[in-house]
């Protein structure tokens, strides 16, 4: 079928992967979902779709696409602006996008709680319009956007920077505004890549926990995340109810863990060069 | 580069002065209130109080105690999952074998599952409802709530930063240096440190560095694994939130300036690294250009 492969080290490399995933990656996961599948199905369902339980999944993926929609756009204008224009600073703001990785969530959460909190540099500017963030859901809103933000830059920044001048100069031979353009020539193309970032940044923004609980009011029913319900859950010593709501946000995080790689594997079809 | 702009290029889409100006007036203003404030503030409120205070934060044993577990974790986690990405790495791109794209996926998981789902899941294997924790329990040995269930959880959390650097580069950079090696008789080993080694160095040191932000920054589950013991399982991220909640904002400030510079090296090793061509192969990276 395939040229014989001469290399050596297939049984250890491969051995020493398996045994790690398996027991730090697989094991783990399996016993969660057994202690929820142990639950059965009756006690199960009342757990998960107990009202408070539904509050917290409502204003967790309310919250989270309002951030995608906010970071679909800044994070397209920020690859945009990166990639195509040289200013001053460029390289600045380009090694900036990924702090809100590097910063641990812990930080980023009290840092926007300090300048979102009513007496804060942003709050209180905010509160003359009328708008509170700091203890709303617009809070849980801004602190997973910033923790979500890089993704979407960086797994659309490489399509631009790759894409092809001689498809842009042909539309624009053929008298295309710059607006039909983007809208018909270059969007297309970016459009897998920035699915696959949209997706990404959707599924962090579900288990974000960290920079979330600080900027939060926490008030079950309108600003309680799901993952912090979990969290309050084992407080309470519900093993149960808190088995059962993490495995909901495991299957939430399959389901995303499956579309990111359909859509990469059709972002990659797409920008393969023959 | 100068004497090529003499030469005028076509406006490109987008190129318009105005729209130009505005968009890149627009998205500096804004990555200035979305990710520098943040940093800004976290140094102001720091100092806010004065140096005194800053200094008694920073050197309170709490705090070493916290800088020194955190510490600790990653100089046990990011080695061992160096190893594991090197092991995965090397499996997955220098042999064909059945499953390889699911185990590619499986890989990945940690990236997408919320660190709170990972702090319960580890409940359940080593915590005293979980599979081995009455038999952990009866041998007297602590993982959870102590400092091992710590390494673990961050372990899970950070277990595909190196792979990830490591696999799309030496995918792209294919098998036949390593199968002229073992053919001219050199070991697997020395294949490993005298051909494979220099050519994926700085993909290496950069997942190795992304890691180690991780594992030093983690907090969700951390925190779900931990028991939050002041002065015996608080990681820094866990010590901020303890004086965070002690109303001692500035102190939590303190400890928090302390992980932030950690970020801003992360991120300058990283820019001087992507200057050595590391983190680049990953986003280019396509079966096309395998052979170049």
């Amino acid at each position: 079928m395939r040229r014989r492969n001469v290399l050596p080290g297939l049984p250890l490399s491969l051995g020493v992967t398996l045994f790690y995933v398996g027991l730090i990656v697989v094991l783990p996961l399996a016993a969660l979902a057994f202690k929820a599948a142990s639950l059965g199905f009756e006690d199960y369902w009342r757990i998960v779709s107990s009202s408070r339980s539904m509050a917290s999944y409502r204003v967790t993926v309310l919250s989270a696409l309002g951030a995608t929609a906010f970071n679909l756009f800044f994070g397209l204008s920020l690859a945009w602006v990166i990639t195509r224009y040289r200013f001053p600073g460029r390289r600045i703001v380009d090694a900036v996008v990924d702090l809100p990785f590097a910063l641990p969530t812990a930080v980023a959460g009290i840092a926007l709680t300090a300048l979102f909190a009513n007496s804060g540099w942003f709050g209180s500017v905010l509160e003359g319009f009328g708008i509170k963030v700091a203890y709303t859901p617009i809070g849980i809103m801004i602190a997973m956007c910033f923790t979500s933000l890089p993704f979407i830059v960086r797994t659309v920044q490489p399509v631009l920077e790759d894409l092809d001048p001689a498809l842009e100069e042909a539309a624009q031979s053929l008298g295309g505004s710059d607006w039909t353009i983007f809208r018909k020539v270059i969007l297309p193309l970016l459009a897998p890549a920035l699915l696959a970032g949209v997706s990404l940044s959707f599924a962090r923004c579900l288990g974000e926990f960290g920079a979330i609980i600080f900027i939060a009011g926490n008030q079950p029913m309108s600003t309680e995340i799901t993952a912090l319900l979990i969290f309050i859950r084992l407080e309470e010593y519900d093993y149960q109810a808190a088995a059962a709501i993490a495995s909901v946000l495991l299957l939430a995080a399959f389901f995303m863990l499956a579309v990111t790689n359909w859509l990469q594997a059709r972002a990659l079809r797409y920008t393969v060069k023959g | 580069m100068s004497n090529l702009s003499t030469r005028r290029k076509p406006p490109r889409v987008g190129d318009a002065p105005l729209f130009r100006r505005s968009l890149i007036g627009i998205v500096l203003v804004l990555v200035a209130f979305v990710i520098v404030a943040p940093l800004v503030i976290i140094g102001v409120e720091a100092f806010s109080k004065g140096w005194q205070l800053y200094r008694d934060t920073v050197i309170h044993p709490d705090t070493l105690h916290a800088v020194m577990l955190t510490v600790l974790a990653a100089l046990i986690a990011v080695p061992i999952n160096t190893i594991f990405g090197i092991a995965a790495a090397w499996a997955i791109t220098k042999f064909d074998f059945w499953g390889k794209r699911f185990l590619l996926v499986v890989i990945e998981i940690p990236f997408s599952v919320s660190p709170i789902v990972a702090g319960v899941a580890y409940l359940f294997v080593y915590g005293l409802q979980g599979l081995f924790g009455p038999w952990l329990d009866a041998h007297d040995i602590k993982i959870l709530f102590a400092v091992p269930g710590i390494i673990i959880a961050s372990m899970f959390v950070t277990a595909p930063f190196v792979a990830r650097e490591l696999i799309p580069l030496m995918q792209a950079q294919g098998r036949d240096l390593e199968e002229a090696s073992t053919s001219l008789g050199a070991s697997g080993w020395r294949t490993f440190f005298a051909v494979t080694l220099p050519n994926v160095k700085w993909a290496l040191l950069y997942g190795v560095i992304l890691c180690n932000a991780r594992v030093m920054g983690e907090f969700g589950a951390v925190s779900v694994v931990s028991g939050n013991i002041r002065g015996q399982t608080n990681t820094l991220p866990l010590h901020i939130e303890l004086l965070y909640h002690d109303y001692n904002a500035t102190g939590a400030f303190a400890a928090a300036s302390i992980l932030a510079l950690i970020a801003v090296f992360t991120i300058i090793a990283k820019v001087a690294l992507e200057r050595q061509g590391a983190g680049r192969v990953r986003k280019q990276a396509n079966p096309a250009e395998k052979t170049s």
